[in-house]
C-alpha cells in the first residue's frame, strides 16, 4: 500500500497470504484454572524497534518482554552467518521484567473509585540503553523508566556501621584485599587530627586516614522506576495516549476532551480539544480514541462514537475544535436501525507507519482510510458479519460495547483484528488481495477453515472504493452455538518490522508468526 | 575498618554517606563535596575522589544534579587551573544521562570549567570531549555538545576549527529532533564565538537549514535564533539573510512558531535599522497584531509599547494605533488584558496630544471592560499616563471602574484593587481621594474576606504614609476608631490591627492620646480574642510611646490581663509585660 505506484508498474500481483505459526505463549492456562480478574491482560504494545514488548494488565501492572532471537552478542561470526537463513527466523521474546504501575485509588472528591487497570501502554524513546514507557489508567498517566542497575557492594567504609569507633578492625580482611594507596603514608593521623580539631582547617596534604568507599558490583538487576505522574487532567476516563513524533510532547483523551502535555512537565498541560457541550443533555457524541501521526508533528486524528474521525491540525490553532478533515461513511439509505449507531462507534484508530492511511475498528467492520480521500474509506473488512443477526443477543448481554483494537503490519499491507471466541482476523488490504485468515488465539491457530471463493478482482489501480466480504468461517457461525462472548480478543498488536502479531486471550499472552 | 580518631568522625561519617542507601544522606554528602575534597587534599581529591566519582555515577537524579552543580566550581579543590582537566570525565558521563536538568548542569559546569582551562588543555582535553559528545550514541549526549561548541571554538586550531563548524552542521540535521532543537537553541552562543567570514556562510547555512525543519519545535527556537544572529551580523548582512526569514515566519503555518515571532520581532527592528524596519516589520507586526490566533495576538499585543518604542510617532500613529483600536475590543480577554497591561506606557511615547485624541478614548473603553484584569491592568499603570497629559481628563471614567473593582464579587479583585489604591492616592491626589475613595477605603474594613481586612489594614497605614499624619487624623483616624464598636469582634480585631499599623506612622502624641485609650478599652472586651490581641498590640506600643505612659497606663492594663481566666490571653499578656520589661532595663 505504501508503494502504490510499485504496485501498479510491475504486474506481480498481491502478496501471497501467510501462513500464520505459532511461537510462543506466556501465561498460559493450564486446563480448568479459572483466570483471576487482574491478571487478564488490558493492554499490549510493541515499541518501535519490535526488540521489546509491554503488556498491561487490570491488576495495574506492566509486564516488559525482550526479543532474544536478533542480538546476542556472544556468537562468533560464523555462527552469525549460519544464523542468516531466512527460515528459522522469527521473533522469539523472553520475559524481562514487570512493576506494579498503577494502584487502586479513591477520589474523595468526587467518590469515585479509580481502578488500577491499564488502559494504554506506549514506549517512548529509548536513551542511554534505559526503556522509557508510558502507562494511564482512567485518570492517571504515568512516566516509567527501565534500566539496569548495579548491585552494589560497599565495603571498606571508614566507620564500621555494625561497631561502635572503638573497635575496628573487624573487617580487616576486606581492608587489606584492597590495595589503596592511602594505607601506604597512613600513620599521621595524629598530627592531623590537631589540625581538624582547629576548626575545619584541614592540612595542605589532607587527611591520610580517610579513606572512600569501595564500590564493588558483580550484577546487575532491572530496576523500574516512575520518574512523573500527570494527573488531574482529566474529568472522564482517559481511553488513549500517543507520543507526538517531536519526541517532546504526548497527548491523553478522555471521553470529551484532548490534552497536549510536554513529557519534561507533569504539572501543567494544554487543552486541544473539547467536546463537552455547554449543556450535557446536548451530547451524542464522545471521543473513543485519538492518536499522532507517526511523523507530521502538527497533526492528529481522533475518532468518535458516531463513526467519524477528525484529523486535525495544530498548526492552525490553539484550540482544535473544529477539525481539518472528517471522515465518515456515507449512510446507506434505508438500513438505519436501533443498533446502526451503536456498531458504528469506533474503538480503535492506528496510524499506518507512513502516515497516509488510519485503520478504524467499528464492532462489525476494520475500515481503512486514506487520508486524501475523505469521501469514505479506502477498504472494508467484515470481522464478523454472522453476529449481524445476534445484535440483540449481543445489545442483552453489553457485548455491544465491547471494545476490539486493530493493528496494520509495518509494511502496511495487512491489518489485523480481535474477535469473540479468542479468535482473530487477518486481512490482506494490498490491492488485489483477498486474504483473509482466521486464527485462534492458541497452540493450534489454524482452525478449519474455508478460503473465500474466488471473487472478481479489482482492478490495481482502483482507488475506488471496494467493500470486500471478507472470508467468513461458515464453521463456526454454523453451529453458532459454539460462540463464546465471554472469551474475547480485544488487544493484539502487530510487530513493526516482522509478521509477528501478539494478542491477549484473557490472561495469556499468545505470539505468532508468519 | 580503620581507626578514626574522635575528631575525624563527621567528616569519616560524610564521606561514608556518600554510599548510604538513603539518599537523603547521600544527597547531604555530595553537597558537602568541598568539604571532603579539602579534608582529602588536593592530590588525593584528583587521585581518589574524582575518579570515585566518575565511576559511581548511576545514582539517582537528585544525587547527579547536585553532583554536576559541586564539580562545576571543583577546580580550587583539585590543584587549580593546572589540574582543572580531571573534572571533565566526570561531568562528561554526566552529559550523557537521560535526565535533562542533570545534563543542563553538567553542560553548565563544563561551560564553567571551559572557560578558566588553559588553551592547552583546551585542545587537548576539552575539544576532544566536545567531539566525543557529538558523536555519542545517545541522542542525550548530542544534546550536550552542542551546548559546549562556543567554549570549545575559540581557541582550536584553524583546521579543527573547520572541523567543529563542521560538525555542529552534523547535529543541525540529526535524526533526533531533541538534538535539532539543542542545536537551534545554543546557535546564537556559537555564533558569537565564530569569526565573521564564517558566520556569513557556515552558521548563515546551517541556520537556514534550522528555519525548514518541518518539526515545529525546531522551527521556533530557530526564531530566537533570528534577533541573536541578527545582532552579530553587519546591517546589510542581517536584512539579506535574517529578514527574510523572520518575514517568513511571522507567516508560518504554525501559530506557535507566529507566536514567538510576535515575542522577538521588537529585538530585530535594532538590527536590521528604520528602513527595513519600516519597509518589512511594521508590516509583518501588523499581520501578527491581527493574526487569526488568539494566542498570537496576545504576544503580539503584549509587545506593542516596547516595538512602538523603536519606530518613530508618525508610524505608530499611522499603522499600529489602528490595531491598537481594533485589539481593545477584542473577542479575546486576554488579548485586552495584555494590550492594557502595556497600552499606558504608549503615553509618553506618543506625546500629550497624540495622547489625547488617539489614546484616551481606548483608555477609556478599557476602564469600562467587562473582565476585571483588563480594568485593573490600566489602572496599575496610570502613573505613565499622569507624566503625560495628567490624570484630570481619565477622573471622570476611574471613579466608576474603581467603585465597580472595589466591590467585586471576587475577592482576589478586590484585593488587587486596593493593593493600587495607595498608588491611585498618590496620582489622583488628596481632594479627590477625600471625596470619592475616602468611603471605600473603610468599607474594606468591614470586608467579609479576612485577606481583604487585612490588606484594608494595611492600605490605611500606607495612606497615611503618604498623606501625613495631620490628614490622617482628619480622615482615616476617627471612622477607623469609630468602627472599634462594631458587634461582631472580628471587625474590633482588624480595628487593633489597623491601630497597631497605624501607631508608628501617627508618631507618640497622636499614639498617646487617641489610640491607646480605645486599645486600653478594648481590653475589656468579652471576647478573649480581642484581648489577647489587645495584649499583643499594647506590646507593639511600648516602643512608640513614652516611658511613663507605658509605666502609668500600658502595664496595669497588661497585669490585670495577665490574670484573665483565659489562658491565651494570659500568655500574651505575660509575653507583652516580659518585653516592657527588657525595654526598662536596656533603657
Amino acid at each position: 500500500m505504501s508503494g502504490g505506484d510499485e504496485v501498479v508498474a510491475a504486474p506481480v500481483g498481491p502478496p501471497q497470504p501467510l501462513d500464520w505459526k505459532f511461537s510462543q505463549v506466556f501465561g498460559e492456562r493450564t486446563a480448568g484454572e479459572e483466570v483471576q480478574e487482574v491478571d487478564i491482560i488490558s493492554a499490549i504494545e510493541f515499541d518501535k524497534t519490535g526488540d521489546h514488548l509491554a503488556t498491561g494488565d487490570r491488576g495495574g501492572r506492566v509486564v516488559l518482554f525482550e526479543r532474544t532471537d536478533t542480538k546476542d552478542p556472544g556468537l562468533s561470526r560464523r555462527d552469525l552467518e549460519r544464523m542468516d537463513y531466512p527460515i528459522s527466523r522469527h521473533p522469539e521474546f523472553r520475559y524481562k521484567t514487570e512493576f506494579q504501575s498503577h494502584e487502586p485509588e479513591f477520589d474523595y472528591l468526587k467518590s469515585l473509585e479509580i481502578e488500577e487497570k491499564i488502559n494504554k501502554i506506549r514506549w517512548c524513546q529509548t536513551a542511554n540503553g534505559a526503556l522509557f514507557l508510558l502507562s494511564t489508567n482512567d485518570k492517571t498517566i504515568k512516566f516509567w523508566k527501565v534500566q539496569e542497575k548495579k548491585v552494589k557492594k560497599i565495603s571498606d567504609m571508614n566507620l564500621d556501621p555494625s561497631k561502635t569507633v572503638g573497635n575496628g578492625c573487624i573487617a580487616s580482611s576486606s581492608n587489606s584485599s584492597c590495595p589503596k594507596p592511602c594505607l601506604a603514608n597512613g600513620g599521621s593521623s595524629d598530627r592531623s587530627c590537631n589540625y581538624f580539631g582547629n576548626d575545619f582547617s584541614f592540612p595542605p596534604g589532607g587527611l591520610p586516614s580517610l579513606r572512600l568507599p569501595v564500590v564493588t558490583s558483580q550484577e546487575t538487576s532491572l530496576v523500574a522506576r516512575c520518574r512523573r505522574v500527570y494527573a488531574h487532567a482529566h474529568d472522564y476516563h482517559i481511553n488513549s495516549i500517543s507520543n507526538n513524533s517531536d519526541g517532546e510532547t504526548f497527548i491523553s483523551a478522555d471521553d470529551l476532551r484532548i490534552n497536549l502535555w510536554n513529557l519534561e512537565i507533569s504539572n501543567q498541560s494544554f487543552n486541544i480539544v473539547d467536546v463537552k457541550p455547554a449543556n450535557m443533555e446536548d451530547l451524542t457524541e464522545v471521543i473513543t480514541s485519538a492518536e499522532f501521526h507517526p511523523t507530521h508533528c502538527n497533526m492528529l486524528a481522533y475518532s468518535s462514537s458516531k463513526g467519524s474521525i477528525r484529523l486535525i491540525d495544530l498548526r492552525r490553532s490553539a484550540l482544535c475544535d473544529s477539525h481539518s478533515k472528517l471522515f465518515e461513511e456515507p449512510e446507506a439509505p434505508g438500513s438505519r436501525s436501533f443498533f446502526t449507531e451503536i456498531i458504528a462507534s469506533i474503538s480503535d484508530i492506528k496510524f499506518a507507519k507512513d502516515g497516509r492511511y488510519i485503520l478504524s475498528r467499528d464492532y462489525m467492520t476494520i475500515k481503512l482510510w486514506d487520508i486524501n480521500m475523505d469521501s469514505g474509506p479506502f477498504a472494508t473488512f467484515q470481522v464478523h458479519e454472522y453476529l449481524r443477526p445476534k445484535l440483540c443477543d449481543l445489545y442483552e448481554n453489553d457485548s455491544i460495547f465491547d471494545k476490539f483494537e486493530c493493528c496494520l503490519s509495518g509494511d502496511g499491507l495487512r491489518v489485523a483484528t480481535g474477535s469473540y471466541s479468542n479468535l482473530f482476523r487477518v486481512f490482506g488490504c494490498a490491492p488485489g488481495s483477498t486474504e483473509a485468515t482466521t486464527l485462534e488465539a492458541s497452540k493450534n491457530p489454524i482452525r478449519r477453515q474455508v478460503q473465500t471463493p474466488s471473487r472478481p478482482s479489482r482492478s490495481l489501480s482502483s482507488i475506488t472504493r471496494v467493500v470486500r466480504r471478507g472470508a467468513e468461517t461458515p464453521g463456526v457461525d454454523a453451529n453458532g452455538n459454539s460462540l463464546d462472548f465471554t472469551t474475547k480478543l480485544l488487544h493484539l498488536a502487530w510487530h513493526p518490522a516482522e509478521n509477528s502479531i501478539a494478542c491477549a486471550a484473557a490472561n495469556s499472552l499468545y505470539m505468532y508468526y508468519a | 575498618m580503620a581507626m578514626i580518631d574522635e575528631p575525624l568522625y563527621p567528616i569519616a561519617v560524610l564521606i561514608d554517606e556518600l554510599k548510604n542507601e538513603d539518599i537523603q544522606l547521600r544527597l547531604n554528602s555530595i553537597r558537602r563535596l568541598s568539604t571532603i575534597a579539602r579534608a582529602l587534599g588536593e592530590e588525593r581529591t584528583r587521585k581518589e575522589l574524582i575518579p570515585f566519582l566518575s565511576e559511581n555515577n548511576d545514582d539517582d537524579d537528585e544525587v547527579l544534579l547536585a553532583m554536576a552543580e559541586e564539580l562545576g566550581v571543583f577546580i580550587p579543590y583539585v590543584g587549580g587551573v593546572e589540574y582543572a582537566n580531571v573534572l571533565l570525565p566526570p561531568l562528561e558521563t554526566l552529559c550523557t544521562v537521560e535526565e535533562t536538568c542533570v545534563r543542563d548542569k553538567a553542560v553548565e559546569s563544563l561551560c564553567r570549567i571551559g572557560a578558566q582551562l588553559r588553551e592547552q588543555d583546551l585542545v587537548e582535553s576539552f575539544i576532544p570531549l566536545v567531539k566525543r559528545l557529538a558523536s555519542g550514541e545517545w541522542f542525550a549526549a548530542r544534546v550536550s555538545s552542542c551546548g559546549l561548541f562556543h567554549i570549545a571554538y575559540p581557541t582550536a586550531p584553524d583546521a579543527l576549527k573547520t572541523e567543529l563548524r563542521t560538525i555542529y552542521g552534523q547535529l543541525c540535521q540529526d535524526d533526533m529532533p531533541m538534538v535539532r532543537r539543542s542545536a537551534a537553541t545554543n546557535l546564537g552562543k556559537f555564533a558569537a564565538s565564530v569569526e565573521a567570514p564564517h558566520l556569513k556562510v557556515d552558521i548563515m547555512s546551517i541556520f537556514d537549514d534550522l528555519t525548514q525543519d518541518d518539526q515545529d519545535s525546531v522551527r521556533l527556537l530557530a526564531v530566537e535564533g533570528c534577533a541573536a544572529l541578527g545582532k552579530l551580523l553587519e546591517p546589510q548582512d542581517c536584512v539579506a539573510h535574517i529578514l527574510p526569514v523572520i518575514v517568513n515566519f511571522s507567516q508560518d503555518k504554525s501559530w506557535r512558531v507566529r507566536y514567538m515571532v510576535a515575542n522577538q520581532l521588537y529585538e530585530l527592528c535594532e538590527a536590521v535599522g528604520p528602513e527595513p524596519t519600516r519597509s518589512d516589520l511594521v508590516p509583518a507586526y501588523v499581520r501578527l497584531l491581527r493574526d487569526n490566533e488568539a494566542e498570537v495576538r496576545i504576544a503580539a499585543a503584549g509587545k506593542v509599547t516596547k516595538f512602538c518604542r523603536i519606530l518613530n510617532p508618525e508610524l505608530t500613529i499611522q499603522h499600529i494605533l489602528p490595531c491598537v483600536k481594533e485589539l481593545s475590543t477584542d473577542s479575546s480577554q486576554h488579548v485586552r488584558s495584555a494590550l492594557a497591561s502595556v497600552i499606558m506606557g504608549m503615553a509618553p511615547i506618543l506625546g500629550k496630544d497624540a495622547t489625547i485624541e488617539q489614546l484616551l478614548p481606548i483608555f477609556l473603553s478599557l476602564l469600562k471592560d467587562e473582565f476585571p484584569d483588563v480594568r485593573l491592568n490600566i489602572i496599575s499603570k496610570l502613573d505613565q499616563v499622569n507624566q503625560v497629559i495628567g490624570i484630570d481628563l481619565l477622573s471622570q471614567s476611574l471613579l466608576p471602574a474603581i467603585v465597580e473593582l472595589a466591590e467585586d464579587r471576587h475577592w482576589r479583585v478586590r484585593l488587587a484593587i486596593i493593593e493600587y489604591i495607595p498608588l491611585l492616592a498618590s496620582q489622583l491626589g488628596v481632594g479627590f481621594f477625600d471625596d470619592k475613595l475616602g468611603a471605600l477605603c473603610m468599607q474594606w474594613l468591614k470586608d467579609k474576606v479576612y485577606s481583604i481586612r487585612d490588606a484594608a489594614a494595611n492600605n490605611v497605614k500606607r495612606l497615611a504614609e503618604e498623606f501625613g499624619p495631620d490628614w490622617a487624623m482628619q480622615h482615616i483616624v476617627p471612622q477607623v476608631l469609630d468602627m472599634i464598636n462594631n458587634p461582631h469582634y472580628l471587625y474590633r480585631m482588624t480595628i487593633l490591627h489597623a491601630i497597631s499599623l497605624l501607631a508608628p506612622v501617627m508618631g507618640s502624641d497622636i499614639t498617646c492620646s487617641k489610640l491607646l485609650p480605645v486599645v486600653i478599652n478594648a481590653s475589656k472586651d468579652r471576647v478573649p480574642n480581642i484581648k489577647f490581641n489587645v495584649a499583643k498590640v499594647l506590646q507593639s506600643l511600648i516602643p512608640i510611646v513614652d516611658q511613663s505612659v507605658v509605666e502609668k497606663t500600658i502595664r496595669p492594663c497588661l497585669v490585670e490581663l495577665s490574670e484573665d481566666p483565659d489562658v491565651d490571653v494570659r500568655f500574651f499578656a505575660g509575653q507583652a509585660l516580659e518585653s516592657s520589661d527588657q525595654v526598662m532595663m536596656s533603657s
